[in-house]
């Protein structure tokens, strides 16, 4: 180790930090609009929600499940008694405003993750390109993707979406890539043997052939910007997750758990929604 | 005008292809070209022509280059070097365009396992090829239909593939290989996951639509009885070259060397041979012009103990037996007729050897072969036998 020593530091974090703030400035023209009319349109998805009464969303909630799960009473039940729980704890806007985090990163997450799984998938370059990056941006503790997202977004929901993003897109990618690759080549020389153009082979076999194996995946992406969301209320994103991050620092361990629990009790409603959707067809 | 004219064609898999070809030129083997520069070869220099209405068989072991060979004619595969011409025109050398154009239009495959799309009805299966060509529903269905019928499967069009047992799908392989009328089937090892009786089915009922059809068929099998039964002509495959190319009886008969000879081996001639391959010129005597008294004279010239009698144009009239003629002489009967015997065993030119073997097996005299009602030759117990036991002279192309 000695020896190396007379090698000076290199500056690593100075270039990063120099490169961040050229990006913030270079292209705060997108940034800032972006910011400002996606944190809007944010916001009003999740007053919309709030102006929704709650015990209609939870009964919706509720028969939505009933039929998800094929007729079983079980998750409808526990929709039910696990939203009216956290209503009675005066967490539902909290709820909605996680809710709205949630489902938009989740969306954005699936756009633009299924067609780099595509990508990947037909091609062995792209595949060895960005699975790298893949494996990088999962390992990377998600509290560092923060500093960017401020950096770039300010405080608020965006930067948490954005945060989200990074962190939660992967499994998507990479489960997209792997279903595609996984029909058998047997369909795929079918497909091309009656002259399927490109998109059709995509399009009318390999996507409904791996649709399973991608469901699989947006259902982690679900799930780990759900995780996120809550990680975010650290740069100002409103939710139930902020309800936790206040609890910590004022060391309340009752607000705390029942914060917590909430968003335990929406993690297993959403988690069982996707993986029924998937099992449904 | 061949539909299907492959020209030196070859597919060697791999890194080095260049020096392996260059090696394939000199007569190296496919192992020593694995071994020195890594490279599979797949397909060596195939050249064959198939002609419309033909079913050609491909066979040989396994990895002897039989499916890269008949996805190269698609060009599923990449060709290395050669040529495929469908209708005159090449196929490894055309665009993307052209080649969608050629494999909706003229090309359609039948697949091992079957290749069906788990997620879609058996309708909809068979309704693929057309579905991508842009055609539009009701037509595509109407098609797809009338093709699903021709298989004897119109009561199925709801159900999905895991529904049906291994046979129907293939069924449905074959409805949908159909529905665009193409020109060409090619089927890969198509039968080869069926049990042996529902197999055999699948080969009498594809025969049956070809007689009703006439496609063009490229048919890929590893087994020589499958090859026997439904090929018109059979290319042998080793080691990415084809060894043999001819009809079932070639194979059998003159196998071009001991590799052929090893294959066809353990076939049951019995089912292959027929009449013509084991006949022998048959010693008559004509019943306008001889009596008894020539009939004798001749049986005892070739030693037998009975004769064939025809009129003047060869007509099979009977037989006599030398026991006849000799009390017919005493007596001194002149007329042939009088001791004519009518209840002679006949069978065609193409009866398999199988059944004359339990007919000779009943009958004194040897089984005539008639053609039209004349005598073309006549089977003697012994020719049968050897011909069994793969010795003896055998005639082709008779
Ligand atoms: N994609 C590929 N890459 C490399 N080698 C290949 C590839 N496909 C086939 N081969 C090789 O080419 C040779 C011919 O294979 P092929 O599949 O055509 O044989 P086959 O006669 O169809 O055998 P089987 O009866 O087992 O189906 C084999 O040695 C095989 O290993
Ligand atoms: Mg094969």
């Amino acid at each position: 180790m000695l020896m190396f020593d007379f090698i000076p530091q290199i500056p690593i974090s100075e270039a990063v930090q120099w490169l961040t703030d050229w990006i913030t400035n270079t292209f705060s023209f997108i940034f800032n609009p972006i910011r400002n009319q996606f944190g809007d349109f944010m916001n009003w998805v999740a007053d919309r929600l709030y102006d929704i009464p709650a015990i209609i969303i939870i009964l919706l909630v509720a028969v939505a499940a009933f039929f998800v799960t094929g007729k079983k009473f079980g998750l409808a039940v526990f929709s039910l008694v696990g939203l009216l729980l956290i209503y009675n704890q005066g967490l539902w806007e909290e709820l909605m405003y996680t809710f709205t985090l949630v489902l938009i990163s989740s969306i954005l997450s699936v756009i633009i993750g299924v067609p780099i799984g595509i990508l990947m998938s037909k091609s062995k370059t792209a595949e060895s390109i960005i699975l790298p990056i893949l494996d990088f941006m999962q390992t990377m503790p998600a509290f560092v993707y923060l500093i960017p997202a401020v950096a770039f977004f300010s405080i608020g929901m965006v930067p948490g979406v954005f945060a989200s993003l990074i962190f939660a897109t992967p499994p998507t990618v990479r489960f997209t890539n792997l279903g595609i690759r996984q029909v058998s080549t047997e369909l795929v020389e079918a497909a091309e043997a009656f002259g399927s153009t490109g998109s059709q082979r995509l399009f009318k076999v390999e996507l409904p052939m791996a649709k399973g194996t991608i469901m699989a995946g947006i259902n982690q992406t679900v799930m780990l910007s759900l995780s996120m969301v809550v990680i975010a209320s650290m740069i100002g994103a409103p939710g139930l997750g902020r309800q936790v991050l206040s609890a910590l620092q004022r060391a309340q361990i009752g607000p705390g758990f029942v914060a917590g629990i909430s968003i335990v009790i929406l993690a297993i409603i959403i988690d069982r929604f996707t993986q029924n959707l998937n099992k449904g067809n | 005008m061949p539909v299907i004219k492959v020209e030196n064609l070859s597919k060697v898999f791999g890194k080095n292809v260049k020096q392996s070809l260059k090696m394939l030129d000199s007569g190296k083997s496919k192992e020593e070209i694995l071994r020195h520069t890594g490279d599979t070869v797949g397909v060596n220099r195939a050249s064959f022509e198939v002609d419309a209405g033909e079913i050609f068989v491909i066979m040989g072991l396994s990895g002897s280059g039989k499916s890269t060979l008949i996805r190269l004619i698609n060009r599923l595969i990449e060709p290395t070097e050669g040529h495929v011409y469908v209708d005159g025109e090449d196929l490894a050398t055309m665009n993307k365009e052209n080649l969608r154009r050629i494999r909706r239009e003229k090309l359609s495959m039948v697949f091992q396992k079957f290749g069906l799309f788990p997620f879609r009805t058996i309708l909809e299966n068979a309704e693929y090829g057309l579905e991508v060509q842009g055609m539009d529903k009701e037509e595509r269905e109407k098609k797809a239909k009338a093709s699903l019928d021709l298989v004897g499967l119109g009561d199925y069009i709801h159900q999905y593939p895991e529904q049906l047992s291994g046979g129907m799908q293939q069924r449905v392989g074959l409805a949908r290989a159909l529905a665009n009328d193409p020109e060409v089937l090619l089927m890969d090892e198509a039968f080869s996951a069926l049990d042996p009786l529902i197999r055999k089915d699948m080969q009498d009922e594809l025969l049956d639509l070809q007689t009703k059809m006439q496609k063009t068929i490229i048919f890929i099998t590893h087994d020589l009885d499958e090859a026997l039964r439904i090929g018109d002509r059979i290319a042998l495959m080793k080691d990415g070259s084809i060894v043999q190319i001819g009809t079932p009886e070639d194979i059998l008969v003159n196998p071009a060397n001991d590799y052929v000879e090893r294959f066809v081996e353990d076939v049951d001639r019995s089912k292959v041979l027929t009449a013509e391959n084991i006949m022998k010129r048959p010693e008559t005597i004509n019943i306008d012009k001889h009596g008894p008294r020539v009939a004798l004279e001749r049986m005892r010239e070739v030693g037998l103990s009975s004769i064939y009698v025809t009129d003047s144009k060869r007509n099979l009239k009977g037989f006599v037996t030398a026991d006849d003629a000799s009390d017919a002489r005493k007596n001194e009967i002149r007329d042939l007729n009088e001791i004519l015997r009518t209840d002679v065993p006949t069978v065609t030119r193409d009866k398999p050897m199988q059944e004359i073997f339990e007919i000779i097996h009943n009958t004194p005299v040897p089984v005539a072969v008639v053609d039209e009602g004349k005598l073309v030759g006549i089977i003697i117990r012994g020719s049968v036998l050897a011909a069994l036991a793969g010795e003896g002279e055998v005639n082709v192309n008779v």
